[in-house]
This record gives structure tokens, C-alpha cells and sequence, in this order.
């Protein structure tokens, strides 16, 4: 009861903070106001243009997919992306509205995300434009995805608002797409080069160089290259209220290298092609929960990934076709010396590989209505050293049928999706195969005359297959696994305003209600190390939610300029399963209120950026009683970037400070993060 | 232009003032920890007379989740006390710690293998504090003799290959120091002691293509290994009753080998008896072995629960129940087992689904539930203390 009473107590605080800020980023521009808006679709001024206007500083907004997606669309890009204290695509997600990040902690530590409470598993990850699998266990380590060849990142909940995609595309609850830098190029220039150096905090040192040269006219290539090394360690509090103690991390340790080539270009029919090669190698401590009396470990993990993908896109008339190949071989290797069988250590290899196929075909009917077919073939092998292991192969065939229809004022896109999976073993029962028909439909309607206003809905229906890990990767103990059922309802609205002459030049804000039913839920909770996991079905979870994510610039004079954004969930993720012992209790590690908020000022050739990230009060197993309880956590980052020229060669200095106030929090319990960190970079851009 | 210019500024120090105060506001969401209270709960009328006091009752909390903990029913009082070991040893680092596997009483102390934290958590019995803490790498289960406590361990020595056999230590109850150890079978399991001879039931349950199939016998004076007597793959339980007879349990391999029961003779150091039923935990009280089975199979992909009993004079397996009035179809997951040797009373533990708390339940001799409890995550081990 008295933990209740706590609950009250402790949400009102911040829930005045949410209207405090909602007044100050929503209230405050509508009393400000604006004569005339010039609106204006995405598409670059030209310089003349600027000179032109100078005298009157008109402001132009762009509408951007950001506003017309009719699926929630959160985008992090170039220059905001560069600012950010971020060195991986994990540290980026975080600042998304909707999202969790489950993180183990430090440089080494596995890295998830979670969209609306539906589960890691739910969120595919594209990585331009093509499926970033992980079969073997549906999740990808972002901490291993560096920042430094992204370009930008986007999340979509439901799926990306385009009928002309993959397959794929329309398979998973979420997707976030991860897009490598394009080549761009100075004028009279046919290369770029960029090396960045960073170092800081447990032991990093991090070079990463970028080379992009221009082969033909419509030829480009791109090499990307980076090394990192860190020993992992760092300090951290535990404390319970009574007992209050400092440990080391001695167990994060990682080396990797990965190197990335790309090739693209375009026909001289206008169809565009490109390849990539990519490479990864690591070598890692297991950082393990750290429980009474066990304070290190002594459990590695190598991978190795290896894929190439080749894409191609061409226009016909009224018909347009995109197709995608790649294969993927993926090798990782587990050693647990604390595990002493008949043959020496625990030691595991798994291979896995994939081949996967896509071709979509777009047949424009008229100047209002799309149709496309879209139909993928993958292939997922799993060999390993395992006991009685299945050697898993399963055969997946997506094919989608999906329709838009573009009026004016309102867009409408449904499609269907057909899942075949065919599994098969060579040991052990014999899975089921599953033919499964799912649809979606979208909505985005502009009610009035400007296009700052527009309102959306999706309603989409999805299944997720349990991984080959869930099912076949076994053991300490058997498990039964039931596929995990998606039904998702969203309505949300965009709005964009732009101001002339005042400070605030823009104002632009999303919110979405959305409701979630997973039904057999898949929850992993983390066995003694994070190679090996307790899987179990939770019944039925319903998700309530509210993302809210404001946006605002402001010029205050020529030389100083500020951005700030503000990202509010709120999540009511509940066991709605009757016959569960804990009806009615909120899911494992999922708050309440999270709140995260970005600011950055520029000033000459100065720049800084502040986040904030608020995650409440939440529970680390099915119970809400207090021996589950999780204290809120909040962080505070920041960044300072001094950007020169030093013989026409950009040069940037960056310094960053990690948890500010030093907080000792836990994301996932027995998993202490980091107190304050450090981080310096050194970018050379020529 | 100016006027203007002021104004801008004017706001936008009014909203870095908000943006701080609203900082401020939210750093205010953070509460002072509080350490998780002992909570008590009436059960039934206060029995101050009864020979048995109390039963000590460990939650092995799931793995990595560090949330092992102790439970209390006080039959002097008709109370059960959940979580009483944080609020006893409130500065212990961590608190009982992750997975506690086994408990005992002897003497005036009680002794909680803890696994994954590789202690035995050493207590005084009346007031749950803390005496001492014994490290033992991977610590299974405990037994007492003549002033001696004896611990398992799956391994002797950690992240050597060659080393793949466990151990057994030998504590002095006095001293609560390690005295000898020695080497048995592939992670042993449980053990009894009869007549100067420990019995340990090895498992080789981190080599599954190879499991042991072995109960070492360990001499308790010279304290070495003497004999290995073959019974099935995958041991794990082992009682011996008072005529000197050892309930063995095999757990197969969750495929095509089912587990089973087996009794050793201690006379002969042979296998006599063989029993094709799936017992997962059992104990021994009255001459009657109080078992259940849950059996998983990975060919069905299913659980098949079932209760029995069985007596040890006549080694038949007996017709009657000991949950006869359809409580056992509310238990998910039997996962602890304890008879009162003065009223009959049979306790039964329910893990559900792992990961939130469990069910302790009691039933009459005759099989009626009496009462049931929440207790802590994955409720298993239970120790009486008697007067």
C-alpha cells in the first residue's frame, strides 16, 4: 500500500512537468502571433532565392514526411544525429517517443529496442532498405551498429507509409530503417574524405575513416572503415535504501572491426542500382548479473557477420519495379568456463545463413490509385555444436497485396500480407508450418484547407514467428513456444507551424493514442548470461498508449539559433490474461511515463546539445509488489562541438559528458549502467 | 525592431526558466529507496504447543534475478512471514542472493545453499541473522552428520576442462569452515547419509550426450570416494528411509528416456527395486514416500503433472492421495515438498509461471486444503525447526 501511495505521488510530479512543458512548447507559439505562412513542400531553396528574400527573412516550413506519413514517423538525420552524445544506433533510439531501449549496460552490453511494449522481436531493422535478420534470435544488438556511417535513422510503428517496399516491409509491428551515408560531393570535387577519432571513458579508442569517390558521372563508391576497442570497465553504485556499494564492470570488454563497401549508381535508363558488402568481427566480454557474492565473469562471445545486398530500381511507364538479393553468414561463438562438460568448457558455435529475395511491382492505375505486389523468399539455415541440436532450416515467403489510394485531402493505403513458414528439422518434434493472411489499412486525411494539419490512423494485424533461439536453442531447459500475435490500433495528428519575425521560427508537434493486443506473448528474461535465455508465452498483454513528440526551432538572432524537442510516452502495458496470477499487473520493465527531451543551441562556430531522458517507475518480473520494484531512472547528457576550417578542411572537436549527475540506475535489473562518462572526438571532413 | 527583440528575449528567458524548473520537477520523480519489508500474514489459530515451531520455506527466485528469499510459517503464532531475510541482515550486500537451492536446520542454525552465488548462507534459526557465509562455487545441496554439514558442488574447479567432476565439502558445523573435500561423480546432486556412508546422487547434467548414471559412495571417516553404484542417467533426488534404503530419482533425458524411481539397498550397495513412474521431488515421513512427478516431454511438448505415494515397508505404490480434493488441478508447477511428521499435514509448493510468486499450500492428512499462501518467487526448500 505504502508503494502505492509512492506511485501517486510520484506521477504527479511528473506530470505537471509534462503539462509545463506542453504549455511552454504547445501554448506559448499560438499566443505569439504570426501574420502569414509561407508553406512550401520539401524541396531545397535555391541560393538565389535566399539573397532574395534576406531583406524580409520570410521563413519557410517544410512539410515533411514527418507530417504526412500516416504511419507514426520519427526521424533522426544528419546534422541533429551529429550532435547528439551518441556512439551507437542504440544511444540514438533511445529519444524516440514509444520506445525502450533494453540495455545491459556499457560499451559491451547487448542493446534492444522495444516499440510500445510489443517486444524487441516486433521491430524489424532495414538497413538501406533491405532486412537486417538476426533469425537465430529476432533482435538486433544496436550498440553494435556505430552512428558513424548512419546517416539517418527512422522509426516507424506499424510500418514504413509507402505500398511500394519489400515484402518484409509490411511484416513486423515496427520498423526502423537505418540509412548509410549517401556520397555527397563539393562542387568540382570527385572524392570525400572523412576521418573521425574518438576516446574516452572505458578505455575507447575508436578511429573510423570514410571514403567516397565519384567512379563515372553516375558512378559512386563508397568505403567505410572502423575499429573499436574498449576495456569495458566502469564504476557503478548499487544500492537497495539499506546496503549501498561500488563495483567495478570488469567483464565488457570489446574489439571490433567492420568495414563496409558500397557501389551505386544510375542506368542510363534512369534505374538505379547499388551493392553493398559488409563485414563485422568482434570480440567481447559477457557482462553477467551481478548478483550476491558474483561479481565478474568470465563468459566471451565472438561474432562475425558478413553480408552483401544488392538492390535495383526502374521505372516503366506505369510500372515501376524495386528487387533486392542479399545472403547473410553469420558466425558466433560462446564460452562459458563455468560450465565444465565431458568435452572441456561450454563452447558453442552457431553458423547461420540466409538468402533473401524481393521483388515489388508498382502498376500505377491513375492518377489517384496504386497497386503493388510485393513478394519476398528467405531462407534462414542454423547449424551449431549443440547436444541434439535441430540444425533448423526454415523457409519464409511473404507475399503482399497492398493498394493506395491518393485523393486531395485524404490517403488511404490497405494491403494484406501472406506469411508461409515452413520449418525443418533434423532432430526433434516436427514444428508446424504456418500459412497466415494478415492486413492493414492506413489513413491520412487533411480536415481543413492548410496542409499543417493532418490526422491519421492505422489499424494493422501481425504474427511474429518465435525465433529459431526460442525454439530450438535449448538448454537448460525444454520450452513450449507459441508464435506471438500483434493486433495494433493508432489515431494521431501532425500539426506544423512556421513564424516570421520572432524568435520562434518553428513549431511542429505529433501525438498519437494507440492501442496494443499481444496475444501469447514472448517475454525473455535473462538467464545467467544474455547468450542464454528463460522464454515463456505471457498469456495476453494489452498496451494503452499516448506518444507525444514535440519539435521547435528558434532563431533568436543571426548568430544564435536553438532547437529543442520533447518526446512524452505514456504506456498502461497490462497482463489482461484472466487466468493469470498477476490480471491486471503491468508487464515486466515497462513504465508508465517516459520522457525524453533534446535541446541544442548553435552560436558562431560553437554548438552544444543537451538530452534528458525520464524513464518512471516500472516492475522486473510479472508481480507488482515492492521486492520487483524499480526506482526511475533519468539521465542527463551533454555535448559540446567547436567546428572550424582549417585550410578549407572541416574540422570538428566534440566533448561529451554521459550521465551528468552521475546516477546510479539499472535498465534491466542486476545490469548496473554506467555513473558519468566521457567521450572526445576529433572529426577531419575533407 | 528593439521592443521587439526584447520581447523575444523576455520569452525565451521565461522558457528557460520552465525548461529548468520542469527539470528540476522531474528529478523530484525519484523516491528515496526503500528496502523491501518483512510482511506477515495471518494463516490459522496460533499452535503453541506443537512440536514443530515453524518451517523455514526458500524461494529460489529466478536466475540472474538475484531474488532468492526466505520464508517463515510460525506455527507458535499462525503466521506466515514473507521476506524475512532483509529486514534480518538489512546491510547484507545483494541479500540472500540468486537461486537458493536447498536449506537445512542443525542445532541452532540454518544453512541456505545459495547457487549461483556460491555461498551457504549460515543463519541463527530464531532470529534469521546472519552468522557466517561459506564459499562454495556452484553449491547444490546440503545434508548433516555428527557435526558435519556436507555440500554439493557441480564443479570442483571452475573453467578447467579437464575437470569436469563436482564435489562434496565437508563443513564444520562448529567452526562453519570447510574441513575436506571430495571428488564424486559429474554434478552431484542430492545425498543421504547411512550408517558412516554418504550416498550422492551424480547427475552429469552439463554433458547431456553423456550423462552420469552413478550414486558415489563416499566413506565418511577417510572421507573418499569407495564405490560408484550404477543405476540410470541424470540422478538427482536421494532419501534414504530408516531401514537404510536410498529413493533414487533418474530424470531421463526429456526425450525417449522417461524418469523414473529407483531404491538402493544399502546392505548391498545394489539397485532393488525399479519404479516406471516420473518423480520429480519426494520426501519421506512415517514410513510413506510423498511424491509428484512433472515430466516434461520434448516429443509432445507438453508437462504431465501427477501425486503419489508410496510405502516403504511394503514398497507398494499406495492407492490413496494426498490432495484429494481437486486442489491439484490449481497447482501449475509442484515445485517443493514437506510432510509434518507429528500431524500428517502435507505442504506442496506451486512455482506458476517462474517469474511471479508462487503458491504454498497445505492439506489435511486427509487431502483437503487447509489454507494456502503467496510466498516468493519459485517457492521450494523447506526446513522445520522443531522445539
Amino acid at each position: 500500500m505504502r508503494r502505492n501511495n509512492f506511485t501517486i505521488k510520484g506521477i504527479n510530479p511528473c506530470f505537471f512537468t509534462f503539462l509545463a512543458i506542453s504549455w511552454l512548447g504547445g501554448i506559448m507559439p499560438l499566443n505569439l502571433k504570426a501574420q502569414t505562412d509561407t508553406v512550401k513542400l520539401s524541396r531545397k531553396d535555391s541560393l538565389n532565392k535566399i539573397n532574395e528574400l534576406k531583406e524580409v527573412q520570410i521563413r519557410t516550413i517544410k512539410i515533411t514526411r514527418r507530417q504526412t506519413s500516416s504511419t507514426p514517423l520519427q526521424i533522426l538525420s544528419g546534422a541533429e544525429l551529429e550532435k547528439l552524445n551518441s556512439l551507437s544506433v542504440a544511444d540514438a533510439v533511445r529519444f524516440f517517443s514509444g520506445v525502450q531501449l533494453k540495455d545491459y549496460g556499457g560499451i559491451g552490453g547487448l542493446k534492444t529496442i522495444n516499440v510500445r511494449s510489443m517486444g524487441s522481436n516486433h521491430t524489424a531493422v532495414f538497413y538501406d532498405g533491405v532486412h537486417l535478420g538476426n533469425a537465430q534470435n529476432g533482435q538486433v544488438d544496436l550498440g553494435k551498429f556505430s552512428l558513424d556511417n548512419i546517416e539517418e535513422i527512422e522509426l516507424y510503428n506499424g510500418q514504413k507509409s509507402t505500398i511500394f517496399q519489400p515484402a518484409k516491409g509490411f511484416a513486423s509491428a515496427s520498423s526502423l530503417y537505418l540509412k548509410s551515408r549517401q556520397p555527397s560531393f563539393e562542387d568540382g570535387r570527385t572524392n570525400r574524405f572523412k576521418g573521425v577519432f574518438k576516446t574516452g571513458s572505458f578505455g575507447l579508442v575508436n578511429p573510423s575513416l570514410l571514403l567516397q569517390s565519384k567512379i563515372t558521372d553516375h558512378t559512386y563508391s563508397s568505403v567505410s572503415a572502423e575499429f573499436k576497442n574498449a576495456n569495458g570497465r566502469y564504476k557503478f553504485r548499487s544500492t537497495n535504501g539499506s546496503w549501498d556499494t561500488t563495483g567495478v564492470r570488469t567483464d565488457g570488454d570489446i574489439q571490433s572491426m567492420r568495414l563496409e563497401l558500397g557501389l551505386n549508381g544510375i542506368l542510363r535508363d534512369s534505374s538505379k542500382w547499388s551493392v553493398k558488402l559488409y563485414g563485422y568481427n568482434d570480440n567481447q566480454g559477457l557482462p553477467g548479473a551481478i548478483v550476491a557474492n558474483v561479481w565478474h565473469f568470465s563468459q566471451r562471445q565472438w561474432n562475425r557477420n558478413l553480408f552483401a545486398q544488392s538492390t535495383y530500381e526502374k521505372n516503366i511507364g506505369k510500372y515501376s519495379l524495386m528487387a533486392a538479393a542479399k545472403y547473410a553468414n553469420d558466425y558466433q561463438r560462446y564460452l562459458n568456463p563455468d560450465i565444465v562438460s565431458v568435452d572441456g568448457l561450454l563452447d558453442n558455435r552457431v553458423h547461420q545463413q540466409e538468402i533473401y529475395l524481393s521483388l515489388a511491382n508498382k502498376f500505377k492505375v491513375n492518377n489517384f490509385w496504386d497497386l503493388v505486389w510485393s513478394a519476398d523468399y528467405q531462407m534462414n539455415d542454423m547449424n551449431g555444436n549443440l547436444y541434439r541440436f535441430a540444425y533448423p532450416r526454415r523457409h519464409t515467403v511473404l507475399n503482399a497485396l497492398a493498394t493506395q489510394f491518393h485523393f486531395g485531402k485524404v490517403d488511404i493505403q490497405a494491403n494484406v500480407l501472406s506469411t508461409l513458414v515452413y520449418d525443418k528439422v533434423e532432430t526433434g518434434p516436427l514444428p508446424d508450418n504456418h500459412n497466415e493472411l494478415t492486413p492493414t489499412v492506413m489513413v491520412s486525411w487533411q480536415p481543413f484547407g492548410q496542409k499543417e494539419f493532418r490526422i491519421r490512423s492505422f489499424y494493422k494485424s501481425i504474427f511474429r514467428m518465435p525465433t529459431l533461439n526460442d525454439l530450438y536453442f535449448t538448454f537448460y531447459q525444454p520450452r513450449s513456444i507459441k508464435p506471438e500475435y500483434t493486433k495494433q490500433y493508432d489515431l494521431g495528428f501532425t500539426y506544423i507551424k512556421g513564424y516570421e519575425n520572432q524568435a520562434l521560427t518553428q513549431f511542429s508537434i505529433q501525438a498519437d493514442v494507440y492501442y496494443n493486443k499481444v496475444k501469447d506473448k514472448i517475454v525473455a528474461v535473462p538467464g545467467t548470461s544474455q547468450a542464454i535465455w528463460t522464454m515463456m508465452n505471457l498469456g495476453l498483454v494489452g498496451i494503452k498508449g499516448l506518444d507525444v513528440n514535440m519539435q521547435s526551432a528558434w532563431q533568436l538572432n543571426k548568430d544564435f539559433s536553438l532547437n529543442a524537442g520533447l518526446n512524452y510516452t505514456y504506456q498502461q502495458a497490462l497482463d489482461i490474461d484472466k487466468a493469470s496470477r498477476t490480471y491486471r499487473d503491468r508487464i515486466p520493465y515497462i513504465p508508465l511515463h517516459n520522457i525524453s527531451i533534446l535541446a541544442s543551441a548553435s552560436y558562431q562556430k560553437f554548438s552544444m546539445n543537451y538530452s534528458y531522458l525520464y524513464t518512471g517507475e516500472r516492475y522486473d518480473q510479472s508481480a507488482n509488489i515492492p521486492v520487483n520494484y524499480i526506482q526511475p531512472f533519468y539521465t542527463h547528457d551533454m555535448a559540446i562541438h567547436y567546428n572550424t576550417m582549417l585550410h578549407k578542411r572541416k574540422i570538428r572537436l566534440t566533448a561529451e559528458v554521459n550521465n551528468l549527475l552521475n546516477q546510479p540506475f539499472e535498465v534491466v535489473t542486476n545490469y548496473p549502467m554506467p555513473g558519468r562518462s566521457y567521450r572526445f572526438s576529433l572529426t577531419y571532413d575533407y | 525592431m528593439i521592443i521587439n527583440m526584447k520581447k523575444i528575449r523576455y520569452k525565451f528567458q521565461n522558457a528557460f526558466t520552465f525548461l529548468l524548473l520542469a527539470v528540476t520537477l522531474m528529478s523530484a520523480c525519484r523516491k528515496d529507496l526503500q528496502p523491501p519489508k518483512e510482511e506477515k500474514e495471518y494463516l490459522f489459530p496460533p499452535r503453541p504447543n506443537d512440536p514443530v515451531k515453524g518451517i523455514y520455506l526458500v524461494n529460489e527466485g529466478n536466475m540472474g534475478m538475484n531474488k532468492a528469499s526466505l520464508d517463515y510459517v510460525d506455527f507458535e503464532a499462525g503466521q506466515y512471514r514473507r521476506n524475512i531475510y532483509n529486514e534480518a541482515n538489512p546491510l547484507q550486500v545483494k541479500g540472500l542472493g540468486d537461486v537458493g537451492n536447498d536449506a537445512g536446520v542443525y542445532g541452532s542454525k540454518l544453512y541456505i545453499v545459495v547457487n549461483i552465488s556460491n555461498k551457504v548462507e549460515v543463519l541463527d534459526v530464531k532470529t534469521g541473522k546472519r552468522i557466517q557465509q561459506i564459499n562454495i562455487t556452484n553449491c547444490r545441496y546440503i545434508t548433516f552428520n555428527k557435526g558435519k554439514a556436507y555440500v554439493s558442488a557441480y564443479l570442483g574447479q571452475v573453467g578447467n576442462p579437464a575437470e569436469p567432476n563436482g564435489i562434496v565439502a565437508e563443513i564444520d558445523t562448529t567452526t562453519l569452515s570447510e574441513v575436506r573435500r571430495v571428488k564424486v561423480g559429474r554434478q552431484p546432486e542430492e545425498m543421504a547419509i547411512v550408517k558412516d556412508k554418504l550416498y550422492i546422487a551424480n547427475s552429469g547434467g552439463y554433458s547431456p550426450g553423456n550423462y552420469e548414471r552413478t550414486v558415489s559412495v563416499v566413506d565418511l571417516n577417510s572421507f573418499t570416494e569407495t564405490k560408484r553404484i550404477d543405476v540410470a542417467i541424470n540422478l538427482h533426488r536421494l532419501k534414504a528411509d530408516r531401514f537404510g534404503d536410498l529413493y533414487v530419482t533418474s530424470r531421463g533425458d526429456y526425450l525417449d528416456i522417461h524418469s523414473k524411481l529407483f531404491v538402493i539397498d544399502t546392505q548391498t550397495d545394489q539397485v532393488k527395486l525399479q519404479y516406471d513412474i516420473a518423480v520429480s521431488n519426494l520426501t519421506i515421513s512415517n514410513d510413506v514416500v510423498y511424491f509428484y512427478g512433472s515430466e516434461w516431454s520434448h516429443n509432445t511438448g507438453k508437462m504431465t503433472v501427477s501425486y503419489g505415494m508410496l510405502d516403504v515397508l511394503s514398497k507398494k505404490v499406495l492407492d490413496k492421495k494426498f490432495i484429494t480434493d481437486g486442489t491439484d488441478k490449481n497447482i501449475v508447477i509442484p515445485y517443493g515438498i514437506a510432510v509434518n511428521p507429528f500431524t500428517k499435514e502435507v505442504f506442496v509448493t506451486d512455482a506458476g509461471n517462474y517469474v511471479s510468486p508462487g503458491v504454498l499450500y497445505c492439506f489435511s492428512p486427509e487431502g483437503v486444503k487447509k489454507w494456502n499462501v503467496t510466498t516468493g518467487d519459485i517457492p521450494a526448500h523447506f526446513a522445520f525447526v522443531y522445539r
